[in-house]
């Protein structure tokens, strides 16, 4: 490079910058950090109080009701080979953690895809910011992470946070900005305020797309655990990460298997929840 | 056209898409849409409208696509913004009114019914002829009970709970007419509102339309690109051409008197047979009342050189016709003229369209009766004049007033006056 311009310590700034806040908003993390800690760990004792049998049992009629006698048979069996082979355990703490980042994207997404659909300006800055989110290689955020919230499931779960919820965002504002034109225009030409607008119309249309969203998001959460489990983060992901690290391939295969298996069931139930039975259901 | 009182009036609206204040400029300097759109890029939507629309009235704004009715339409309830003009709707000019007080004005005076339905999917039929007074925060019942007698109106009973993807075409726009009815406003606005929809069903919806406004007798703007449509249904029409109204009138001013060459042109190619009436091609009748007996029947036949005769009482009510031959067998019998009647004529009324009546005048023996509702004999169909005003030949054309001039009444009684010349002559 040229010497006219020095090397732009853009690394610096950011080190200073993560610093401050660490020491700034400590008490802030450090709630944050025994909120999330324990939402998961109240998940994973609530799950685990509940026999694997019964727990299998009442997933695969979940799985029958919302979707079809198949997906309930491979909920079936699928959920009875991680427990033969040994993972249920991990399994419940992976699947909290999922469960507790996906919650967190939806609380914050919905919300935010909903102001952006609304205002042009929001969302001129919203969607960069998503494209920042996703793109930036997930190792990166994982470092502050744990300068803010420790080691542990917490950094694991504000990882996964960051980069599942762009989905949800995303297909929050299409949801929203598909509904036709002619039923927006019927809407005003009845005099509905913005809010009645909203929740008559836009959401209960845009919901199939919003479903999807919500879809995609669980679907990248899980992809997100075995780099969380690089924090510390337990479950399965952390079984994968040991089986890397000692090159045990039988046993990478065994837990990575269990993870498909989670993320077929979960997939599916969700999938099917966001179409209506209805004739009228989706647009 | 009466004294009702004024529904809308719709005064110098212009509408510019794009930089509006340098284009309304060139626009008042008298540039054309054209010239305006490759100087400033902006689009002239609509340009120095003004109208009025009486209570009660179907006003038909009609022009082709890009001609700026839909835009125009939209300016009524604001659901496009005037650049610059006044909407006066009972008085009040809703361009000045704030968001609250359009939002009353939209949900109590004006409803819309959209091209393409613009009905909810997600909802049942019942819940989607209930959204206006849903907004409107009105009880579950009383807005069920509404919705419903709207349903009723436009004949979808029992259809309340199914979903709009499970109508046809022609039922979705029943919907969405009720759902304007449910609100029961003064004003409905209809733009483009039977354009999607199959021809024949079309043409149910529009004998609909006209069937519910003479009881309901709303104030209604419709918007159509199809004049056939414009003339069945508009007591006046607006046509529109590059946002600017060219002409308004009723069907026949339009038709007999366009007023440009583009007005011309747009009219030419209209099927007449599909707008003409019976009253408008009818030929004054010859009578003979019933008393005269057949002498005179006969001497009038002779004079004219006609071969049948109506029959009428004082009153002009038709009694049936006689023929020539028939009148000469009942003067050698000494018959009356009751005696030889032929009580079984074919008659029209006067409200027939031609295109309904081609083959009782190709069929009938003797000219077709023009006959009101109290069957009082109006005029004849002779085939020489219908088939004359068809070719649009303007001499063969009465001109309806709709004031009542009641010339024939007052005539009743005296059996005949034969004359071919066609005067001014009444519909009813």
């Amino acid at each position: 490079m040229e010497q006219w311009l020095p090397k732009l310590p853009i690394a610096v700034w950011v080190d200073d910058f993560v610093n401050w806040l660490t020491a700034t908003f400590e008490v802030a993390f450090d709630g944050v950090t025994t909120i999330l800690e324990s939402l998961v760990e109240g998940m994973v004792a609530g799950f685990g109080f509940i026999p694997s049998y019964v727990f299998i049992i009442l997933l695969t009629l979940l799985a029958w009701k919302v979707s079809n006698k198949g997906i309930g048979l491979f909920t079936l069996i699928g959920l009875f080979l991680v427990d033969n082979l040994g993972y249920w355990e991990p399994m419940l703490e992976t699947l909290a953690l999922v469960l507790t980042a996906v919650f967190i994207s939806i609380v914050l997404g919905i919300p935010m895809g909903i102001w952006a659909s609304q205002k042009q300006m929001v969302k001129n800055v919203v969607v960069p910011v998503l494209d920042f989110m996703q793109t930036m290689p997930a190792f990166v955020y994982l470092i502050p992470a744990i300068f803010f919230f420790n080691i542990g499931v917490v950094p694991g779960v504000v990882a996964s946070v960051i980069f599942a919820m762009p989905p949800t965002i995303r297909l929050t504002i299409l949801g929203i900005q598909q509904v036709p034109a002619d039923i927006i225009e019927a809407t005003e030409a009845f005099g509905s305020t913005t809010s009645q607008r909203l929740l008559k119309v836009q959401l209960p249309l845009a919901m199939p797309t919003i479903m999807a969203g919500i879809n995609q998001s669980i679907m990248l959460a899980l992809s997100m655990v075995v780099i969380a489990s690089m924090v510390g983060a337990p479950g399965l992901g952390a079984d994968v990460y040991r089986a890397v690290t000692q090159i045990q391939i039988g046993r990478g295969f065994e837990a990575g298997l269990s993870i498909v298996v989670i993320a077929i069931i979960l997939d599916r139930i969700t999938q099917n929840i966001g179409k209506s039975k209805k004739q009228g259901g989706t647009i | 056209m009466t004294n009702n009182p004024i529904k809308i009036r719709v005064q110098n609206v212009t509408k510019v898409f794009g930089k509006s204040k340098k284009a309304i400029q060139l626009l008042n300097e008298g540039e054309s849409k054209a010239a305006i759109l490759k100087k400033t890029g902006a689009t002239v939507g609509v340009s120095k409208a003004s109208f009025e629309v009486e209570a009660g009235e179907i006003f038909v704004i009609m022009g082709l696509s890009g001609s700026g009715k839909s835009t125009l339409v939209r300016m009524l309830n604001r659901l496009i913004d005037p650049s610059i003009g006044e909407v006066y709707i009972d008085g009040e000019d809703i361009v000045k009114m704030n968001k609250e007080q359009l939002r009353e004005v939209r949900r109590k005076k004006i409803s819309m019914v959209f091209q393409k339905f613009a009905l909810l999917p997600h909802r049942t039929i019942l819940e989607n002829v209930e959204y206006g007074l849903e907004v409107q925060g009105l009880q579950k019942d009383t807005r069920s009970k509404q919705a419903m007698n709207a349903l009723k109106l436009v004949g979808l009973e029992g259809y309340e709970h199914q979903y709009p993807k499970q109508l046809s075409g022609g039922m979705q726009q029943r919907v969405g007419l009720a759902r304007a009815l449910a609100n029961d406003s003064d004003i409905l606005l209809m733009d483009e509102a039977f354009s999607a929809l199959d021809p024949l069903i079309r043409k149910d919806m529009q004998d609909e339309l006209i069937d519910l406004q003479s009881t309901m007798k709303k104030t209604i703007v419709f918007i159509t690109h199809d004049l056939d449509e414009a003339l069945r249904i508009g007591d006046r029409i607006a046509l529109m051409k590059d946002g600017v109204i060219v002409q308004i009138g009723t069907p026949e001013e339009i038709l007999m008197n366009p007023s440009n060459d583009y007005v011309e042109r747009f009219v030419e190619d209209v099927d007449l047979s599909k707008v003409l009436t019976a009253g408008h091609v009818m030929k004054r009748a010859e009578t003979v009342s019933l008393e005269k007996g057949p002498r005179v029947a006969l001497q009038i036949m002779k004079d004219l050189g006609i071969s049948s005769i109506y029959v009428v009482d004082k009153k002009k009510t038709l009694l049936g016709a006689v023929t020539a031959a028939e009148a000469n067998r009942a003067i050698d019998s000494r018959q009356g003229l009751m005696d030889i009647l032929k009580e079984e004529v074919t008659t029209v009324s006067p409200e027939t369209l031609l295109t309904d009546l081609f083959e009782k005048v190709s069929t009938a023996s003797i000219p077709v009766a023009v006959v009101d509702e109290n069957n009082r004999l109006k005029g004849i169909l002779v085939r020489g004049a219908v088939i004359g005003a068809l070719a649009g030949n303007n001499q063969d054309i009465n001109h309806i007033h709709t004031a009542k001039s009641e010339a024939a009444a007052g005539q009743s009684g005296k059996e005949v006056k034969i004359t071919w010349n066609n005067g001014s002559r009444n519909s009813q």
